[in-house]
């Protein structure tokens, strides 16, 4: 192309070969879905943040006599959940493994499991909400209420993201479309996965325990 | 609403299938697209070239309409008790000058120079993600439109561009509603946008192109993009809090439930700030590019310049605040921002002097973009100076809401970003369009736009100290106002000629002679390649030996450090990059190393292969080709010469699904306004119809999808080829 330039190697495009397991070719030697997660999470890390700001903010900032968390917390039922959740990372990981060793029998048992542990919390959630109106906490009650549902609400949202992803993985298994190649497809999800657990734990401890 | 709607950038069916699998029969809705040109390419493309090329052009008409905007608002100011707008109207005018040159013109137009350039900076053949990439592109442009429909509907935003709240949360009529759900949808597409640049900076550079010999355009984009990555989620929620508000009654922002009146604030500016270092750091880039150009010298001090736009990425994240002096943030507050913004002069001053460092004794050709770029370095270190002055609390406080403020943001997001963007777009319009722009006209303009520009914003220092407040649609006579700001409505007319002249060299440069490859004699890897650039960009992966790489190779040092025509061959540097790339690459030769490049550039992973087998049996003789190819494979990573001709390099194929998905968040938010749930859920539907059967679809066609030729198939040597499609 360049008059100077030397005719260099110019097998530039052409054909495929075997990479060294494990090594996409790219100048990180990560694969572009994986970076691209990571760069999303990270983004995702700004989002939870400036909830959780909004939430301690307005922590014990509703006006006198309109409900408090003391009224409506059900911690050991919320525990329950949250374990759930928790859980729902070790089968995750279960999942991953499986896939990984090329067991798609397990893989799918797996991933399932997650999904089904997954559509519990959020079920839970849900029922934890209807309490709650029931109570007679709403998004427009107080503070508390805005900045309670918004913050749980989000989180619940990315959850029910999460299920709708893993099953599209269990059907894509089931159709046979999710070979052992394809095994980084389910460490994505599992990254999303892990991430909006982690932010639980953090939402569990600062808007549950810590009173 | 990216957050929760939208699934993760990844998602499965774009991974490559494994080698050996079966084929099934691609799922799809819709027939491929394949029209080579036409409106239909266009709507349908995710080559990054012509995605750059259409974030221009929206931006430059999103400009048109934001300049008609600033001339109504002028034309109402120029004199005093001025009846042109009404109070209403100007209100409306105002916000929507401030929104759409702030996120319809400086951010696309950014977005649209490093759409088209980043990749081939680095010696990539497409950006990591082209769907996701075309998506970003059709929802800017969705975001917008549907901003612009308030006006037919009952009246635009007229709450400002800050949007602040608890005002903003009581405006009635659904004005700030368009202003809330457009800024989300934006936010969706810059988000995508960067997530997608970022991801190809960092992993589709071209053998031996290290982050420090990347040209320093992509360093400053890439800063850009990383401050979008973090400070979006942060208006987001600050706009999902003011959703709630406003549509279903939460209490964020009411302040008779004890709500914070300075959060919307704090959130606001913490997205805020680093916004402003979003619109000008890929300015600064640009500057950065042009003057070593026209000084045919380096840029001086090029680790500098990219550290200190680091910094002041970094630092960017601390100044927030310094928004927020008059709102009584406490004292230890105020200092520490006072301090933290004080710091931040420091890179940006840097900067500037390297600047002129860089032109400094050198043989300097004053073309169209240099004076561009001059312009910006001049006019942005007046601004960089009254921002300054406004780091000084006690001036703050005496400042805040005047017309000083508006006359620093100008000259440091007109004098600065815009001129810088015009530098730009004279630059690289002869790579873009293959022909020049007529420099005569080009220095007409410069001249025309920095008088007009004096004339405008640099009045609005003395009205901002003699006590003209900001955001008021007229005022009395006898306050000393008068003259100045009708010498500012003149000097704003003044650049709408500048502009006009623009158009007249944009439509003359129709008929310019083929401005060639390399017009300008210039540095960077963009200029090795014709104009305007093919669909792949590089024929072959070109091999970094040194930063200013094109340069490199036409030019060496003599012994006082001059440049003179390379006479020494630098096939020694290329063989010893050529031996540390392969010793880092586990022994793999130098040719399989640039095929992974152009493999994951083109985001071809999956179907690459595939598709070349379909091409050939298509386009030739049945058994011979197959024959051929076969060999062909055998005796790849040999240095072979045949076989790289332009159809055995793939690229990623159109695809409606990216613009199908991004009409569907308009529709959405329509829904949400108006509080009509059936339409609410036809848009999510549609969304969520549109993701699946863009993720089931494959990034790369291949030809005949459902009929693998059987003896290809079969081939033991052409099987892995067969991953094709999902």
């Amino acid at each position: 192309m360049s008059a100077t330039a030397p005719p260099a190697p110019t097998d530039a495009q052409g054909s495929h070969h075997e990479m060294p397991a494990g090594h996409p070719p790219t100048s990180t030697g990560l694969s572009n879905e994986k970076v691209a997660m990571w760069a999303f999470l990270g983004s995702e890390c700004l989002l939870f943040g400036a909830l959780i700001s909004t939430y301690l903010l307005y922590k014990g900032q509703s006006l006198e006599g309109t409900i408090s968390p003391v009224d409506v917390y059900d911690i050991p039922y919320t525990s329950v959940s949250s374990f759930v959740l928790l859980m729902s990372s070790l089968t995750m990981v279960l999942a991953l493994a499986n896939i990984q060793r090329g067991d798609h029998r397990r893989t799918r048992i797996w991933l399932l499991t997650t999904a089904i542990l997954g559509a519990s919390f959020v079920g839970g959630q849900v029922y934890e909400f209807t309490v709650f109106i029931r109570e007679g906490l709403t998004l427009s009650t107080n503070l508390f209420g805005s900045s309670f549902y918004a913050l749980t609400g989000f989180h619940g949202a990315h959850v029910t993201l999460g299920v709708l992803m893993l099953l599209s993985l269990f059907s894509l298994s089931l159709k046979g479309k999710l070979p052992t190649e394809r095994a980084e497809t389910v460490e994505l999800v599992g990254l999303y996965w892990h991430f909006v657990d982690i932010v639980w734990i953090v939402i569990f401890t600062l808007v549950y325990l810590i009173q | 609403m990216a957050i929760t709607t939208s699934p993760p950038p990844q998602s499965p069916a774009e991974l490559p299938p494994p080698p050996g699998s079966a084929r099934p029969a691609p799922l799809r809705l819709l027939r491929r697209p394949t029209e080579p040109r036409g409106l239909w390419n266009w709507l349908t493309t995710v080559d990054h070239k012509k995605i750059g090329i259409m974030y221009s052009a929206a931006a430059f008409v999103f400009f048109i309409i934001g300049g008609l905007e600033a001339l109504m608002l002028r034309v109402q100011l120029g004199s005093p008790e001025n009846t042109f707008l009404s109070a209403d109207a100007y209100n409306q005018v105002f916000t929507m000058h401030g929104t759409t040159m702030i996120f319809l013109v400086v951010m696309p137009l950014s977005a649209g120079f490093a759409n088209f350039l980043l990749p081939i900076m680095v010696g990539a053949r497409d950006v990591a993600f082209p769907r996701l990439n075309a998506f970003g592109f059709w929802v800017f442009l969705s975001g917008g439109l549907f901003m612009y429909t308030s006006f037919f509907l009952g009246g635009a935003p007229n709450g400002g561009w800050f949007g602040y709240a608890p005002l903003s949360r009581l405006m009635p009529g659904h004005n700030m509603d368009y202003w809330v759900f457009g800024l989300q949808i934006l936010g969706i597409a810059s988000l995508t946008g960067a997530i997608n640049l970022i991801v190809t900076v960092i992993n589709l550079r071209a053998p031996g192109m290290s982050l420090f010999r990347m040209p320093i355009f992509v360093w400053m984009s890439l800063v850009a993009q990383f401050l979008l990555l973090f400070a979006l989620p942060v208006i987001t929620v600050a706009l999902f809090l003011l959703m709630f508000d406003r549509q279903f009654g939460a209490n964020f922002f009411n302040a008779q439930a004890g709500a914070d009146p300075l959060l919307w604030q704090h959130l606001f500016w913490l997205f805020g700030h680093p916004e402003v270092y979003i619109l000008i750091l890929p300015a600064m880039g640009v500057v950065s590019e042009i003057l070593p150009v026209f000084s045919r010298k380096p840029l001086f001090g090029y680790q500098v310049m990219v550290i200190s736009g680091i910094a002041i990425g970094f630092i960017g994240w601390g100044v927030w605040a310094h928004h927020m002096f008059a709102t009584g943030v406490g004292p230890v507050a105020t200092a520490a921002f006072s301090a933290s913004t004080m710091f931040i002069a420091v890179p940006t001053g840097v900067k500037i002097f390297n600047w002129l460092a860089t032109m400094w004794k050198g043989k300097i050709k004053a073309t169209a973009p240099f004076l561009f770029a001059v312009g910006f370095v001049t006019m942005f270190t007046i601004g960089g100076l009254s921002g300054v002055t406004h780091a000084v609390v006690p001036s703050d406080t005496q400042q805040t809401d005047t017309y000083y403020i508006v006359a620093h943001f100008h000259y440091v997001l007109f004098g600065g970003s815009i001129f810088g963007l015009f530098g730009g777009a004279f630059y690289w319009w002869p790579k873009m369009f293959g022909k020049l722009l007529d420099d005569r006209l080009g220095k007409w303009q410069f001249w025309v736009m920095l008088l007009g520009f004096n004339l405008t914003f640099g009045p609005f220092h003395i009205l901002g100290l003699q006590g003209m407040p900001r955001r008021i649609y007229t005022y009395p006579e006898n306050r000393g106002w008068d003259v100045w700001n009708a010498v500012a409505t003149w000097g704003s007319f003044l650049i709408a000629v500048g502009v006009l002249i623009f158009m007249v060299n944009v439509w003359k440069s129709r008929k310019s002679p083929a401005a060639g490859d390399d017009p300008w004699d210039a540095r960077t890897l963009e200029w090795s390649i014709p104009s305007p650039p093919p669909e792949y960009n590089f024929k072959d992966i070109p091999l970094v030996v040194a930063r200013d790489d094109w340069w490199h190779r036409k030019y060496e040092e003599d012994e006082d450090g001059r440049p003179v025509l390379r006479t020494r061959s630098i096939e020694e540097e290329r063989a010893a990059e050529t031996a540390a790339l392969e010793a880092a690459a586990g022994g793999r030769t130098m040719a399989e190393i640039k095929e992974d490049t152009a493999e994951t550039a083109a985001e071809a992973e999956a179907e690459a292969e595939a598709d070349e087998a379909a091409e050939h049996q298509a386009d030739h003789d049945e058994m011979a080709t197959a024959a051929e190819d076969t060999h062909a494979h055998e005796d790849h990573g040999h240095d072979e010469e045949q076989g790289h001709d332009e159809e055995h390099i793939h690229l990623p194929s159109p695809s409606y699904w990216p613009l199908m998905a991004s009409l569907s968040l308009p529709i959405i938010c329509y829904g949400l306004i108006y509080k009509f749930l059936p339409v609410c859920i036809l848009g999510g539907v549609w969304l969520l119809g549109s993701i699946y059967a863009w993720a089931l679809e494959p990034a790369t066609e291949p030809e005949e999808p459902d009929e693998p030729g059987p003896e290809l198939s079969a081939s033991t040597d052409l099987a892995p080829l067969s991953q094709g499609s999902e």
